[in-house]
């Protein structure tokens, strides 16, 4: 865990992500700037280090209702206005990029952030990036798979020699600037079946799971095939770390949390995926069984203990900005966890 | 209340035929209904690469959203080769899962023999089915001579039409109505 630098006596770490989408707010109908909603994001980032979050990180996706295309440069203004917090990519899609480029950015975070910052690598699940930048849909396995490797190989070796079917051959190539502590900690974006976590554990790569909704015992599944490959693999489970990440919300009560954010999140997802999110189906979400994170404080410190219990993750991050959350209510969220869903967090994670 | 008439063939005339009058039917008996009719003989549709619909541009971008903001599909579909036309499966293939969930969907076939008759029974209706439409069960199949050059002749087809209308506008009511009762109830 020390590579990964989780400290698992510290107790389950609590982290905020967006995906950096930029869609009108549902009940005024208005969209602020893209320069507001930037700004608004690193001001977040700020709030939640004060809060006592532990991770921060940004996504990108290219495309209509987007803003944080340049996730990397809006992770190094974030590295210059935090101190404590961690911050990564939520997820770098390193099918569509140069992982030598992509390295050389986050490396450079890093220092800017004297060894905060860390990567999750993604296949993309909108896909309009591939006729942006000049990529074959066809070639989404094998782009991801190959580049991943690339990139993970870069992070291990000093010198790099290397040769593949996307990209010019390394010959003796050296990456710099290294990043603080010589290696930065490299995770596997996973979601849908457990297909993409059995990859992830035969690589012994740390997780990313991205969970919407639904049962938590359902992504259960997901966590045994990926700690079950990486043993039949030759790698210890025990070192290699497993986060979560889904939708957050948190409101004095309930049913107040689902009411302020059900709008965001139906028209967000009406936006970005065509379906909106079936009313019948967040109801079902305040079930502590269910996985989504969105209820009183109370509800999701039991939600998170209980999926705690289950998974046994290390990390957990929410994503509770999706779908134009004005930022007085992100504010909120921010306070609620820093002052009620934390401690309680951290007091039955940490390992005496 | 958006209905879309979707003619699933580029072949023939038959099942456009039909759909010209449903159309028609449906104007002059519901006039607040919001129609429209997709013929796939008249756009150019690529087959489906994997991307979400809204990914698509041109023709396959407008008949997926079209689609997907109808509340009630009536699906015309000839039978080739004991089966629907790979022009109507591409379509399905094109729309994201559950993509019919609180939509009506109803079928009206033409074939050019008896022995299909069961053929959307067994396999139209699985894949509305899985797509989580609210099927109107009651189907209309319409045979060769049924039709005299592009139009219908037979009036118990043109009855079975009018009633086939019927079911999925009182249908379409009643399953938003349900819905929108059932969904105020949550609270939120």
């Amino acid at each position: 865990m020390e590579k990964y630098r989780i400290d698992p006596s510290k107790g389950l770490e609590f982290g905020i992500y967006t995906l950096g989408d930029h869609i009108p707010d549902p009940l005024t109908g208005e969209r602020i700037s893209a320069e507001q909603r930037i700004h608004e994001i690193i001001e977040l980032a700020k709030l939640a280090e004060q809060a006592g979050i532990d991770f921060f990180s940004v996504g990108e996706s290219h495309q209509e209702y987007f803003a944080t295309q340049a996730h990397s440069v809006v992770l190094s203004a974030i590295a210059q206005a935090t101190e404590k917090i961690k911050i990564s990519s939520s997820a770098t899609i390193i099918s569509t990029s140069d992982p030598v480029r992509v390295y050389e950015d986050f490396a450079t975070i890093d220092l800017i952030s004297k060894g905060r910052t860390e990567i999750i690598a993604g296949r993309a699940s909108r896909v309009g990036l591939y006729d942006l930048l000049g990529y074959n849909l066809r070639d989404y396995e094998e782009l991801f798979e190959e580049k991943f490797e690339l990139l993970l190989k870069i992070n291990e070796e000093r010198i790099v020699n290397w040769s593949g079917q996307f990209r010019a051959p390394l010959r003796n190539a050296e990456v710099i600037p290294r990043p603080q502590n010589g290696s930065l900690p490299i995770w596997r974006a996973v979601g849908g079946p457990p297909a993409s976590a059995i990859k992830a554990g035969y690589a012994g790569v740390p997780m990313f799971l991205a969970n919407l909704g639904g049962p938590a015992t359902s992504f259960k599944f997901s966590v045994d095939a990926y700690r079950e490959a990486a043993r039949q693999n030759g790698f210890d489970p025990s070192e290699l770390p497993i986060s979560t990440a889904g939708f957050f919300y948190v409101a004095e009560t309930t049913q107040q949390a689902q009411k302020e954010v059900y709008p965001h999140v139906n028209q967000g997802m009406k936006l970005i995926n065509g379906r909106g999110y079936p009313k019948q189906q967040f109801a079902q979400s305040s079930d502590t069984r269910d996985v989504m994170n969105v209820g009183s404080p109370q509800q999701i410190i039991e939600k998170i203990l209980y999926q705690h219990e289950l998974f046994g993750h290390q990390r957990y991050i929410g994503q509770m900005d999706f779908g134009g959350v004005p930022f007085d209510k992100l504010m909120k969220n921010i306070e609620l966890i820093g002052n009620e869903i934390l401690p309680a967090i951290k007091k039955y994670t940490a390992k005496k | 209340m958006k209905i879309v008439l979707l003619s699933g063939s580029k072949v023939g005339s038959k099942t456009r035929t039909a759909m010209d009058y449903t159309k028609k039917a449906i104007t002059e008996k519901y006039p607040n209904a919001q129609t429209s009719l997709i013929d796939l003989a008249e756009y150019d549709v690529e087959f489906s690469d994997g991307r979400n619909y809204l990914e698509y541009e041109g023709d396959t971008g407008y008949v997926t959203k079209t689609i997907m903001e109808a509340d009630a599909i009536i699906i015309g579909t000839p039978i080739f080769q004991a089966s629907i036309p790979a022009t109507l499966k591409n379509i399905f293939d094109l729309l994201p899962v559950n993509a019919l969930q609180h939509k009506v969907a109803s079928i009206l076939v033409t074939a050019g023999s008896s022995k299909h008759y069961l053929i959307a029974e067994n396999q139209l209706k699985p894949i509305l089915g899985y797509m989580k439409a609210q099927i109107v069960q009651t189907y209309v199949f319409v045979e060769e001579q049924d039709f005299h050059r592009k139009e219908i002749t037979n009036d118990d087809v043109l009855f079975r039409i009018d009633r086939l209308i019927e079911d999925t506008v009182v249908l379409t009511e009643t399953y938003t109505k349900i819905r929108e009762e059932k969904e105020a109830a949550y609270g939120f």
